[in-house]
């Protein structure tokens, strides 16, 4: 582990075990070890003993964010729905947020997911994620059976012997263009603040925007072309919480189920709509994503047209509401169609 | 009556490369880019390597979509009001022709034979099982992820395989496994194949796995009602990926599609991850929750299973140990069952 | 197991009539014949038994069948409107062509365990539709088996199916009747009560006979403690489960409970069967 990481490992157990031995909180929501090298898993401690089984590295891909709400309502007592709210303070949960984790339990504050006055917040300035998918191509799919990282490299072992990756190099994408390393909202911060900021950050997005219409037409069709439909892009949000999904509707049908070129692609261009102006580029999408499909350019494509159209990013502030809740006459609206620009409003 | 033949490298990829003008044949093989190894339709002419030197990983997809296509088109109708056979439902009527499975892992191939027992009656399977020859290769090399011996296979197993090419001290050889594969080789024929029998089959049926008869014999309600399911429910996300790339989840929908007059009824993979699987009209649910559903994936493959047909429902692949986006390992799953 | 070739392709029916059974509307009996007359003749099934009905375009639903096998030449399906499926049928006019997969499952069993006991149908709202089947049949087959009660409840008395022939049944002396409505209603001389209250009243013998309970869990749940009281043994009551299901056959995997699969399994369980299954239903 690096020395950073494992520092903060330390760290977190420390004020876990603190935070649950003092009964501030009922909960502390963090990763444990994954049973393969470069695996995590989300965890929840219940007891200052289980708070040791605690980590922080380079793997903790998944958001945290999308297990709040949840697990904030399995610590309320039972209740039938006619039952009156309870009164008085609930149980609270300790969590760790990033920055883009933070952002997104800025934007579950907003949209009334979670409850602020429920959670005591750990701040934890992100270093990256390393993308697993990204260290099997290097290693041209050899397998690693034992992966240690220091600050700036990762060491992996395998039947083949030993490589030395830099870190860097197979950070996630997201992470790569984050321009948002530190937390926005925390009751603690457990490091000083990230000084890294993307130059680039929407560098993918504008090589797929230079390209004709045609062209993208492929590049879509392809990219998403294995998608299995398994669902694990949605489930891993934070921002998807319907409790029917427009896919598993059936009242009406809007998209069929099965594997048909049309229905995937419906699915992953509304689900990146319903997203819009919300998502925080936590990248937990691409992660779980078994395919290893790119899934987070489309979101990050309405990231870029909402800080260009509004101005706005994500869960950067709780009392800013979100651009598409609220309306301005002065709100930007243009409209043009590259294949046919006559019809465009604009000009 | 020989059973097997030694062939040569030469030999081997002859016959081979004659298959692919004749049959669709599919093969893993290895992406240069992401080094993920996926089963692909052989086009033109195969690389020798790729015919003599089979990929070691695990493809990342199973091969059950060349039995259970997703989606399958399982009845057509006419919804046009003047047609005198609107409203009919009738056989798609597609002509199958003989796909060749090339090269596939003896895990892979088993899951077939396992998947066999539920479907033993479904028309639409065993027309894909008729059609399809499966050319399998032992597994030299195994993953950390690996554990087909723990559930009744091996890395040398040949279940659900009707040829396999076996690498000898002095080079290589085919053995016919099913009549299947014998009488394809005698249409097909690889250097002096043609005569070859089936490997008599063992009688009785193989012995169930220990891990299967541990199961088969504890109590239903003791395992279901186990402490340890809330735990490795907490962080499952409840989507399909393990479902959709384990090789022995067969469950399905089926549905109804229509393009102006002319409907399709479908089946396509379903999972019981998701809480629609259950979900009545009225509204209710009998797994509404996520650890009901996890519980049933788990319940399904090493009780369920076992208790109906014998065998536990995996084949130890490992691939939904290696793509849990929350790293749910299966192989924990299984011990605690069996510490009940 | 219906012995068709093909058993995911349904029969080609014609819906010969629709019988708005209650007030509110949202339970139509639809008499269906099959178009083959070959296979119209053939048919048979089991009361309990359900078929998938298929609406071309819109799927299926399985739907227990009400009609008695003793009742030749058509099938009766009372179908309550609540889902996408159910809807859509109950939107088709006399006429029109829909698609019948079946009989499924394995049915009440009338020709065993039933023989020469005294049978108590105990019934809830719209789940009475394979009872009356069974009653049909019984009395189809009146010297085979003993006295037959029949306690039916349901929310009004616009809210019970079948009304003329519960009617008739009670008429001919054939069936011991006690149907039951919820609450007080103008015009209504019978008897108001929940279902488990009523049973507790009526308090069937259970000496030498079978219990057949079909309704809503509650009803259910309420309805065992009755029958415990007057020395009822799981073995002598007999449940129908109803999960959602796609094929009917046991493979597709949806109405699990445990192991055992309600659409080939059952949907008809002995109390005691279901008693050692997760509960899942």
């Amino acid at each position: 582990m690096t020395v950073k990481h494992a520092e903060l490992t330390q760290e977190i157990q420390r004020q876990a075990k603190e935070l649950l031995a003092s009964g501030e909180v009922a909960a502390f929501l963090g990763f444990s070890a994954g049973s393969l090298p470069m695996t995590t898993r989300p965890f929840v401690a219940r007891t200052p003993q289980e708070a040791e089984r605690l980590v922080w590295n380079s793997f903790c891909t998944v958001n945290l964010a999308n297990y709040l709400p949840a697990l904030l309502k399995s610590l309320e007592p039972p209740r039938s729905p006619k039952d009156p709210p309870p009164t008085g303070p609930l149980p609270k949960v300790g969590v760790l947020a990033t920055g883009c984790w933070s952002r997104n339990i800025v934007v579950q504050i907003q949209e009334n997911q979670v409850d602020r006055s429920r959670l005591v917040i750990l701040g934890v300035p992100s270093r990256g994620m390393v993308d697993r998918k990204k260290v099997l191509a290097a290693l041209q799919g050899k397998e690693v059976l034992e992966a240690q990282e220091d600050d700036h490299s990762l060491r992996l072992k395998g039947k083949w012997g030993e490589t030395e990756l830099s870190r860097w190099a197979v950070v996630r994408d997201n992470c790569q263009s984050c321009r948002h390393p530190n937390p926005v909202l925390f009751d603690r911060l457990l490091d000083a603040a990230s000084e890294r900021q993307a130059q680039a950050p929407f560098s993918q997005i504008e090589a797929i925007e230079a390209m004709s219409s045609d062209e993208r037409w492929q590049w879509f069709q392809q990219a998403f072309a294995s998608c299995i439909r398994c669902y694990a892009c949605r489930n891993a949000c934070p921002l998807c919480y319907c409790s029917t999904c427009f896919v598993d509707d059936n009242r009406p049908q809007w998209v069929g189920k099965a594997l048909n070129a049309p229905d995937v692609l419906t699915f992953h261009i509304l689900r990146a709509f319903h997203c819009a102006g919300r998502c925080t580029d936590c990248g937990a999408c691409e992660s779980v994503c078994p395919m290893g499909i790119k899934v987070r350019l489309l979101t990050q494509k309405l990231s870029k047209d909402i800080l260009t159209l509004f101005g706005a990013e994500a869960g950067m502030d709780v009392s800013v509401p979100p651009p598409f809740t609220t309306y301005a006459p002065s709100d930007q609206n243009p409209f043009e169609c590259d294949t046919c620009s006559s019809k465009g409003k604009k000009e | 009556m020989p059973m097997k033949i030694r062939i040569n490298d030469h030999q081997l990829i002859q016959w081979i490369q004659g298959l692919i003008t004749k049959f669709q044949v599919f093969y893993p093989l290895q992406d240069a880019n992401s080094g993920v190894v996926h089963i692909q339709k052989a086009t033109g002419s195969l690389n020798s390597d790729a015919i003599l030197k089979p990929v070691s990983g695990v493809p990342k997809t199973s091969i059950k979509t060349f039995f259970m296509p997703q989606p399958e088109v399982i009845a057509r109708f006419s919804i046009a009001a003047q047609d005198a056979e609107a409203f009919v439902l009738k056989e798609p009527g597609t002509a199958l022709q003989t796909q060749v499975l090339l090269n596939i892992r003896p895990c892979d191939a088993r899951s077939v034979a396992l998947n066999s027992m539920p479907y033993a009656e479904d028309p639409y399977f065993q027309k894909m099982l008729k059609r399809t020859v499966i050319i399998g290769r032992p597994c030299d090399e195994t993953c950390s992820t690996c554990f087909c011996e723990l559930v009744g296979g091996s890395p040398h197993g040949t279940e659900g395989m009707d040829l396999v090419i076996l690498k000898t001290e002095d080079g290589l050889a085919l053995e016919v496994l099913t009549q299947k594969g014998a009488d394809f080789l005698k249409q097909n024929p690889c250097a002096e194949s043609a005569g070859l029998q089936p490997t008599p089959q063992q009688q009785g049926g193989q012995e169930l796995p220990i891990v299967a008869r541990e199961m088969q014999k504890k109590d239903l309600l003791a395992l279901y009602n186990a402490s340890f399911w809330p735990q490795i429910a907490e962080a499952c996300i409840n989507c399909g990926a393990c479902t959709f790339l384990c090789p022995t989840c067969y469950c399905f929908d089926i549905q109804d599609e229509v393009a102006g007059t002319k409907g399709v009824r479908l089946r396509y993979w379903d999972s019981c991850m998701f809480p629609l699987f259950t979900l009545h009209a009225s509204g209710h649910n009998p797994r509404g929750q996520k650890v009901q559903r996890v519980r049933n994936r788990f319940m399904h493959k090493f009780k369920y299973f076992p208790d109906r047909f014998g065998p536990v429902s995996c084949v130890g692949c490992g691939r939904c140990v290696k793509d849990c986006p929350v790293n749910i390992d299966i192989r924990e799953v299984i011990s605690l069952m069996q510490a009940v | 197991m219906f012995d068709q070739k093909n058993p995911y392709l349904p029969y080609s029916v014609i819906i010969d009539d629709i019988v708005v059974e209650t007030e509110d509307k949202s339970l139509k009996t639809f008499k269906l014949v099959i178009e083959d007359e070959g296979i119209r003749q053939n048919w048979n099934h089991t009361p309990g038994q359900f078929a998938m009905l298929s609406v071309p375009g819109k799927g299926e639903a399985a739907i227990g069948i009400a009609s008695s096998p003793t009742e030749k030449g058509y099938l009766l399906f009372t179908v309550s409107r609540i889902g996408s499926l159910t809807t859509a049928l109950h939107q088709l006019p006399k006429g029109a062509r829909i698609g019948v997969r079946g009989p499924l499952g394995n049915g009440f069993p009338v020709n065993s365990e039933f023989k020469g006991k005294n049978i108590v149908v105990i019934a809830g709202g719209y789940a009475f539709t394979t009872l009356r089947a069974t009653i049909v049949y019984l009395l189809a087959h009146r010297q085979d088996y003993g006295k037959i009660t029949l306690i039916y409840g349901a929310r009004t008395p616009g809210m019970l199916l079948y009304r003329n022939e519960l009617k008739d049944w009670e008429q001919s002396g054939l069936v011991e009747c006690h149907i039951t409505v919820d609450r007080e209603a103008p015009g209504w001389n019978g008897i108001v009560g929940f279902v488990p209250a009523v049973t507790e009243r009526v308090a069937p013998a259970p000496e030498n006979s079978v219990a057949v309970v079909c309704g809503p869990p509650i009803m259910i749940k309420f309805t065992m403690p009755a029958l415990e009281k007057t020395g009822w043994k799981d073995e002598q009551i007999y449940l129908s489960l109803e999960n959602r299901m796609k094929c009917g056959l046991g493979v597709c995997g949806h109405c699990n409970v445990g192991p055992v699969y309600v659409c080939k399994d059952g949907p008809v369980f002995t109390r005691a069967r279901v008693k050692g299954l997760p509960v899942e239903f």
